[in-house]
């Protein structure tokens, strides 16, 4: 089988759309957070190629090209920005204190963490985009040299976590403004917390997806400086 | 057709982006160059938002998809994330929360602090 996989261009790519099929699905069947369809597909195609005794670099051979469209997609992010503009132009003060403080939090905070576990270079830059949209965040880890694989793994649980702690998050630190709460939500869980907020309101969904590009651009800025700053420290 | 012209929009704007990307000396990803201009063209009217739209709502809604092959290269790097495990859940837990709550607690003062204001 594994011999067939070789050559096959398309059997990586169709078991990752498969398996993404399947996520959706338990998502849609159970109404949770915790079935978020990208982790679920990226479990169960390991899972598949596990059992099958497939490598990584055949599946790849294939699956690439499921990448291919990142860059173009993520250009596309300047779509949903356009038309938030409004919203960024009626609270502009709020909106940018949110957005700013929060991609400094991450990065401030992944700085020390990083200083206390004793981690090398390579292993920070790994985690500084932790907070914003993969798209974005893998590029960045990608630029800065660190390992893309682990930095897609904590921006996806990152996304999962803020969706399903945002709630006891905003009773426990008592935030109860909608633009507060889209604002956290973007700005710490990018485009899975938006979901989140969508649900909680429209307010909070259209704040949510207005930080998710702001705060993007802002942390590739951030990053190469946080970067060069731990390099010297 | 209509969407094959969308689509060639975006990928030129995507390829000027590389270009720039080899040009500039900056850690800055090809596709954040794009995205500011594709901004910047419908802030200042160059593009319609019906010029990109279609394709590019499509692009972001199966976005997710794109980062499958990413997450299982996880099956690759295994033994580089292994020894990371502990660093890797406390930074994901504890920087998510400080983030959500820095930036609620900030936005909220402000808008509060302004609400205030005009009652005075």
């Amino acid at each position: 089988m594994n011999e067939f996989m070789q050559t096959s261009l398309f059997a990586g790519a169709a078991i990752s759309l498969l398996a993404y099929m399947l996520g959706a699905w338990l998502k849609k069947r159970f109404h949770s957070g915790i079935f978020n369809p990208l982790l679920i597909s990226i479990v169960v195609t390991i899972v598949i190629l596990l059992t099958m005794k497939v490598d990584y670099d055949t599946y790849n051979a294939g699956a690439k090209y499921l990448s291919w469209f990142l860059t173009p997609a993520t250009v596309c992010l300047a779509i949903p920005l356009y038309e938030q503009l409004a919203l960024l132009k009626k609270y502009p003060v709020a909106v940018a204190a949110g957005i700013v403080s929060g991609v400094l939090t991450s990065l401030v905070m992944v700085l020390v963490l990083a200083l206390l576990f004793g981690l090398d270079q390579r292993e920070f830059v790994t985690f500084l985009p932790k907070s914003i949209t993969t798209a974005i965040g893998m590029s960045v880890s990608e630029e800065l040299g660190g390992h893309v694989n682990i930095t897609v793994l904590v921006i996806v649980v990152t996304g999962v976590l803020g969706n399903i702690l945002a709630e006891p998050v905003f009773k426990l630190f008592r935030i109860q403004e909608p633009i507060a709460k889209g604002l956290a939500l973007g700005s710490s869980a990018h485009a899975i917390g938006t979901a989140k907020a969508m649900e909680l309101g429209e307010i909070e969904g259209a704040m949510s997806s207005l930080s998710i590009a702001v705060a993007g651009i802002l942390t590739v800025v951030g990053a190469s400086i946080f970067s060069w700053i731990y390099s010297v420290l | 057709m209509n969407y094959l012209k969308q689509f060639l929009i975006i990928l030129s704007i995507s390829f000027i982006g590389e270009i720039l990307k080899a040009v500039l000396p900056l850690p800055v990803p090809a596709s954040i160059y794009g995205m500011a201009i594709l901004f910047v063209c419908l802030l200042t009217g160059a593009l319609r938002l019906e010029q990109v739209r279609g394709a590019g709502k499509f692009l972001i809604e199966v976005m997710p998809v794109m980062f499958i092959p990413a997450g299982v290269g996880l099956m690759a790097s295994w033994d580089i994330l292994q020894p990371m495990l502990v660093p890797v859940a406390v930074i994901t837990v504890v920087v998510l929360v400080a983030v959500m709550a820095v930036s609620g607690r900030v936005s909220q003062a402000i808008i509060r602090h302004g609400k205030g204001k005009k009652h005075e």
